[in-house]
């Protein structure tokens, strides 16, 4: 009774995401007449603040610079909810790229972006992902037609646990959320530390939205590890930093948010976020630029300002928009041969580079929440300590497992 | 020190702990569904929908009107309750006639509707709540420091689940509701008001979830997705203690909570599967659930 019930919601929802009309016109250079930008996302679960309708606003921003129209087509921004589902995801890049979407966007959830990654193979078409982790992506996972934007597990992750090893934290235990971003995150992290001369002493994968985490974070504790590094996202980064300031673990132990949105630490409050290091590939109140594009984004989002994830969306689709007018055609081989020539620079993103495993490298940056009492407003949140380089913020192409990459 | 399959046994004991207070919050769920499917034969799916709004509440009134948590405890009850009643009243009642799966279907899709406007406004990630000032700190057990507040709730939750058996089993007025549950017509004929009784026992069904909303507040992210992901596990903590048996649902809920402790030690992994493989096994060899009867 109840699988058949279960069965006949999920129809239903399947039948209510939205569904890319058909163009009929037909022009030499643009294919079908019309560039058609697909944001598929998790528009109503756990990471639907981190991208969700906000990918959609920041694509329609990008297109909206180029003022709706590129080589004289126009440019549609399609959406649909993917439900963090590997096969919902698939199956709707499948149905896009069978009917004249050019490209899909945004796609937060590492297990969904690694399939439409390769549907997206498969069918010859553009993936610019800004919202997944999983550094699989460009390694084991590398497809000539995705590009991994703005962020992933082992740019947040290195970048996160370099100033705590610095500061003598030399032995880990890792909260792992139990899916291939968790454990991406877990293991770039590891590597990263036992390179750098730490230890790892063990770890504990928990299910996702696993909404108590005191249990995992005793078991953290009596390991004696210097720090616990939070392999998860969203909902279980929220209930583990929470959850570890009300058993007092932070007094001794030191606490890695290996991946935290703005988001995230708005929800979490100041109180008991503050001193949290936060490593990202943007922050709204970055630069003049930052603020002016963040501030229209608000605008459009009810005060709400943008997620790294958010403004990777907006990014790759202007950059996606540039390429197609600097190669004069939509066709996806040209386009993604002058994506990678391009350096990337806008509002959001500076001197950007796409490499040949299709990773996305830019300038990183690390922050620490503020406390309540340096924090100026709602979103005053970060404080920079400092900015990391492309080349060490980023996997270096020499470990890349990407079989595109010939040593 | 002692240990028990590679585990110190002073962990072990943690998060036994743990497991209680996580049962708790299992057994008031469960309770307040118990005593619905028990009275109106309504599988309510929209508990954990209420669950949420009796937390957004408890952060909405300190953020608007600065309402301190302990007000809380009394006026999100009191307000999911209310609700309770307009939704019984406007939709529930329309569905006593016919099969119980049309409730289900029903409440289900106001579950959706909820999480979806509140999701619509709040967002996902959640809105900040803090610890009461009073409650900041620890105890000292010995083998572990349990913050005072998770105490504080393990004593709420046992003192309310106690205090609901005893009023449905042990008084007069649970005497009139189970009547009124098993003959109606009957119950009427002695004068007594079986509608307005039965819209007090989903109010009070309803209530129970936004007491456990409040009481959670303070320590899990209060996002309108936080019912849905409960939902489910105190669904079958009701099945396993059998459908409308109110001891078996306090029993079972706690039960539950230290079993899931105990595997989130030993396989992490198994920890949100655990329950329901529990699940299997009692519908095998008792299809009516540990404390169920069969009809």
């Amino acid at each position: 009774m109840k699988a058949k019930l279960m069965g006949a919601v999920a129809g239903l929802m399947l039948s209510v995401v939205a569904t890319g009309g058909f163009a009929q016109a037909k022009s030499g250079k643009i294919s079908g007449g019309v560039v058609k930008i697909g944001v598929l996302d998790d528009m109503s679960g756990l990471y639907s603040d981190i991208g969700g309708q906000g990918d959609v606003t920041a694509a329609q921003m990008a297109v909206d610079e180029f003022g709706g129209k590129v080589l004289g087509a126009p440019i549609q921004v399609v959406s649909a909810d993917h439900q963090n589902k590997p096969d919902v995801g698939a199956n709707k890049a499948r149905e896009w790229f069978d009917g004249d979407v050019d490209i899909i966007v945004g796609t937060v959830n590492s297990g969904v972006a690694l399939a439409v990654s390769k549907v997206a193979n498969e069918k010859h078409r553009l993936f610019i992902d800004s919202g997944a982790g999983s550094t699989r992506l460009t390694n084991e996972d590398c497809s000539p037609y995705t590009i991994h934007y703005e962020y992933d597990t082992y740019a947040t992750g290195t970048t996160t646990a370099k100033p705590i090893i610095a500061q003598g934290g030399k032995t880990w235990f890792f909260l792992t959320a139990d899916y291939a971003f968790g454990k991406s995150l877990q293991s770039d992290t590891s590597k990263f530390v036992e390179a750098a001369g730490g230890k790892v002493l063990g770890s504990v994968l928990h299910p996702l939205n696993a909404s108590d985490f005191s249990s995992f974070l005793l078991q953290a504790q009596s390991s004696g590890a210097q720090v616990i590094g939070l392999a998860n996202a969203g909902g279980d980064t929220i209930n583990s930093v929470k959850a570890a300031s009300e058993f007092g673990i932070t007094k001794k132990q030191k606490l890695a948010a290996l991946l935290i949105f703005d988001t995230d630490v708005h929800s979490l409050g100041l109180s008991a976020a503050q001193g949290l290091y936060a490593a990202t590939g943007f922050y709204w109140d970055h630069d003049d630029d930052s603020r002016k594009w963040s501030r229209a984004f608000g605008a459009k989002m009810g005060g709400k300002m943008p997620t790294m994830v958010q403004a990777g969306t907006y990014s790759s689709t202007l950059q996606y928009l540039k390429a197609i007018q600097a190669a004069g055609t939509d066709d996806p081989d040209a386009v993604m041969k002058k994506l990678k020539e391009m350096t990337l620079n806008d509002a959001t993103v500076k001197n950007g580079k796409i490499r040949p495993d299709g990773r996305m490298v830019h300038e990183f940056y690390l922050y620490q929440v503020k406390t309540p009492s340096e924090s100026k407003g709602p979103w005053d949140l970060y404080k920079l300590v400092t900015t990391v380089p492309p080349d060490q913020a980023f996997q270096p192409l020499s470990q890349s497992r990407c079989p595109l990459i010939k040593k | 020190m002692t240990e028990i399959f590679g585990v110190p046994i002073q962990a072990l004991f943690g998060q036994l702990v743990l497991g209680l207070v996580n049962g708790c919050f299992y057994a008031m769920l469960s309770l307040g569904l118990a005593i619905i499917f028990g009275m109106l034969n309504i599988i309510n799916f929209a508990h954990g929908a209420f669950y949420m709004i009796g937390a957004v509440f408890t952060w909405f009134v300190l953020d608007t009107w600065n309402i301190s948590w302990w007000w809380s405890l009394l006026l999100a009850p009191l307000a999911v309750g209310i609700f309770g009643i307009v939704v019984e009243r406007l939709l529930l009642k329309r569905l006593y006639k016919v099969d119980p799966l049309y409730g289900l279907l029903l409440t289900f899709g106001l579950a959706l509707v909820i999480e979806g406007l509140f999701l619509h406004k709040h967002g996902s990630s959640g809105l900040p709540y803090g610890i009461p000032e009073v409650f900041q700190g620890a105890l000292n057990l010995g083998f572990m420091f349990l913050p005072k507040y998770r105490a504080i709730v393990v004593g709420a939750t046992l003192a309310v689940c106690f205090a609901t058996w005893f009023v449905i089993e042990r008084t007069q007025l649970g005497a009139y509701l189970r009547a009124g549950t098993e003959n109606p017509p009957l119950v009427q004929a002695f004068g007594i008001n079986v509608p307005v009784m039965i819209t007090l026992t989903y109010a009070i069904g309803v209530g129970l979830a936004g007491l456990a909303g409040v009481l959670a507040a303070p320590t899990l992210q209060v996002s309108p997705l936080m019912g849905s992901n409960l939902i489910i596990v105190v669904f079958a903590v009701v099945v396993i203690g059998g459908m409308g048996s109110i001891l078996g649902s306090i029993v079972t809920g706690l039960g539950l909570g230290l079993i899931e402790g105990l595997t989130k030690v030993f396989y992490s992994q198994a920890s949100n599967t655990v329950v329901f493989m529990i699940m299997v096994l009692v519908l095998l060899v008792r299809p009516a659930g540990l404390f169920g009867r069969e009809k």
